[in-house]
């Protein structure tokens, strides 16, 4: 017999599976109804005023075929790992985004890690200072990170800290002139770790420090607020004080009794809002030339290269899918009463 | 009948304790003894409760407290944390009232019964899970083995207090302070959870201090009964004086409230 969180995950992942396709069909049909001509996107001038080449075109693009047949297609396709070819670099999408979505996972990684250690840390210190100094210090101060835009902190950060006190490395991934580490998961930084290139290592954190902050300000503001209320109340609960009736020292109480239920609320939200940081980036990602999933999204929606931004739908709804799933999971890790259920 | 010159486990002097400014307890005296159970009766906000959190300094934020509660020979008031996490749940434990929010939701009954053995008495976990099974069925849980494994939520109200219950004698303690134990549960297993507190006092020599508005409960098992009343002790007694022949008249007047006189179907 299987044991009860085991079926739980089988169950979650199995919804996750079909949840997958639903976004497939999703992504095709939208892209499809955008308004908008992809002959006129990418065939020249003069080409378009010829029937014949737009046919041939759009036949060599599966164009003139039902959309039913269309959809179909692309699914045998996505099933073979072939997302199509992009119609403004010629090259896979696949391709295309293995390039752009490590970049943006590293970005968005590094600001979701930064955010969960320093919002939920944060959240908990407030909560067992509440009402002094500190308490009000961080209160404050994760209100101002809710409320500054993400673009407008991204400028400042970038015009202040690299243009005026040039504190911080300016744009890309890593100094001009240095060639990346070989690739394994296209991560830089563990890239560079893995292949022990301390100098790329070093170069690619710095780069990576200025908008990965950027991005994660806002979730570390609203991350300290859940924590700390989430704390606050679990600290009021009855076995909390049954714990401390049974003279375990405060810190097992703290871990033990009291973060493992206070953070059943703080991961719903930290799941929502790292769904929300995900869009954030391809604002912060355009201010500091970040070559990411945002850049290419933003050059394929407006060229109305068809393949890339279905390419780009999946990856993204695959994304908030795995966000999602993984939220899920730990919903079921830290409370038994949600696998019975 | 035993004599009054025993020595006290527990004795509660003049115990004051306000809560931001406000006074909820005005000079409270209290004696335990070994062996016997003590009823703490009173409406609700006559102070019993508190007085019962003061004892192990567990009173909510912003409360003050002061007088002396006598334990050891040491004064529970004075003790810095670090002593005092060493009297909780080793020499003086508590049960609460809801076993259905007093128990941790999320870990098992085996981690719960054994964490606070561990620490204070130093044993293994191989010797903690033993002793665990043996509390489990000391308290009558069906599958003590079994139960260990399983979370609070498996189990029925009922079940969950004799858990709470075995939780706090895990260490063997010497005073147990037993919170409105049976208000949150069925009238049907009210008496059985009563009479596992009476065996446990007799069989034990433990000092028990019952906390509870039911005088029925009290007439059931108590041996001594206190009354309290705005935050002051105003009647203390053998059961039999205090619930035959109250001298207060508040006393008099909560067993006017009575359905049933108490003494009638007790022992």
């Amino acid at each position: 017999m299987r044991s009860p969180l085991a079926r739980f995950l089988v169950r979650r992942i199995v919804t996750a599976l079909l949840l997958t396709v639903g976004i497939t069909l999703i992504t095709f049909v939208l892209t499809n109804l955008v308004p908008g001509d992809p002959v006129a996107a990418n065939l020249g001038q003069r080409a378009v005023g010829d029937p014949a080449i737009v046919a041939q075109w759009r036949a060599d693009h599966g164009l003139d075929r039902p959309l039913p047949q269309q959809y179909l297609m692309h699914l045998e396709g996505l099933l073979h790992g072939d997302l199509g070819t992009s119609q403004q670099s010629h090259r896979p999408v696949l391709d295309d985004l293995a390039e752009s979505v490590p970049a943006t996972l590293e970005l968005a990684g590094a600001a979701i890690l930064v955010s969960l250690v320093l919002g939920v840390g944060f959240g908990v210190v407030a909560a067992l200072r509440r009402d002094r100094l500190s308490d009000h210090v961080l209160r404050v101060l994760s209100l101002v990170g809710i409320s500054v835009p993400t673009f407008w902190l991204a400028l400042v950060a970038f015009y202040v800290f690299f243009f005026r006190l040039q504190i911080t490395p300016g744009s890309g991934r890593i100094d001009p002139g240095m060639t990346p580490p070989p690739q394994v998961t296209g991560l830089y930084t563990v890239d560079a770790l893995l292949s022990g290139r301390w100098d790329v290592l070093s170069s690619a954190v710095g780069h990576l420090a200025a908008p990965a902050l950027v991005l994660a300000l806002y979730t570390i503001g609203l991350l300290t607020r859940f924590t700390r209320s989430a704390v606050l109340e679990v600290l009021g609960q009855d076995y909390v004080r049954a714990a401390r009736a049974k003279g375990l020292p405060g810190r097992v109480v703290l871990f033990r009794y009291v973060l493992r239920p206070a953070l059943v609320p703080v991961i719903t939200v930290a799941g929502l809002a790292f769904g929300s940081l995900l869009s954030g980036t391809v604002l912060v990602e355009a201010v500091f030339a970040w070559p990411g999933v945002g850049q290419y999204a933003y050059k394929s929606a407006t060229t109305l290269d068809l393949p890339a931004v279905m390419g780009v739908g999946l990856v993204v709804g695959v994304v908030y899918l795995v966000i999602n799933l993984v939220v899920d999971v730990l919903y079921g890790v830290i409370d038994p009463r949600v696998r019975v259920s | 009948m035993r004599t009054e010159s025993r020595p006290a486990a527990l004795s509660i002097e003049g115990l004051r304790v306000s809560i931001g400014g406000h006074d909820v307890l005005h000079g409270v005296d209290l004696a335990i003894e070994a062996g016997r159970v003590h009823g703490l009766a009173g409406e609700s906000g006559s102070g019993k409760t508190m007085t019962g959190l003061a004892v192990l300094g567990l009173l909510p934020h912003g409360s003050r407290a002061s007088g002396r509660i006598a334990f050891g020979g040491r004064d529970l008031l004075e003790m810095p944390v670090r002593e005092l996490n060493e009297v909780r749940g080793a020499k003086i434990a508590m049960v609460f009232q809801d076993p259905a929010t007093s128990l941790h939701p999320m870990l098992t009954v085996e981690r719960q019964l054994t964490e606070h053995m561990r620490h204070h008495l130093g044993v293994g976990r191989k010797e903690a899970r033993e002793r665990a099974a043996g509390l489990l069925a000391k308290v009558r849980i069906p599958g003590p083995e079994e139960a260990l494994r399983r979370y609070p939520h498996q189990f029925s109200g009922g079940m969950r207090q004799r858990i709470a219950i075995a939780v706090a004698l895990a260490c063997e303690p010497e005073v147990l302070i037993a919170d409105e134990p049976t208000t949150a549960l069925d009238v049907t297993v009210q008496a059985g959870i009563l009479r596992l507190l009476r065996g446990l006092c007799d069989d034990l020599g433990l000092a028990v201090l019952l906390v509870t508005h039911d005088l029925g409960v009290m007439s059931a098992v108590a041996d001594e009964v206190s009354v309290m009343k705005d935050g002051l002790v105003v009647e203390t007694g053998p059961r039999g004086q205090v619930l035959r022949e109250p001298r207060h008249p508040y006393t008099r007047s909560l067993l006017d409230a009575l359905p049933v006189p108490p003494g009638e179907n007790s022992p």
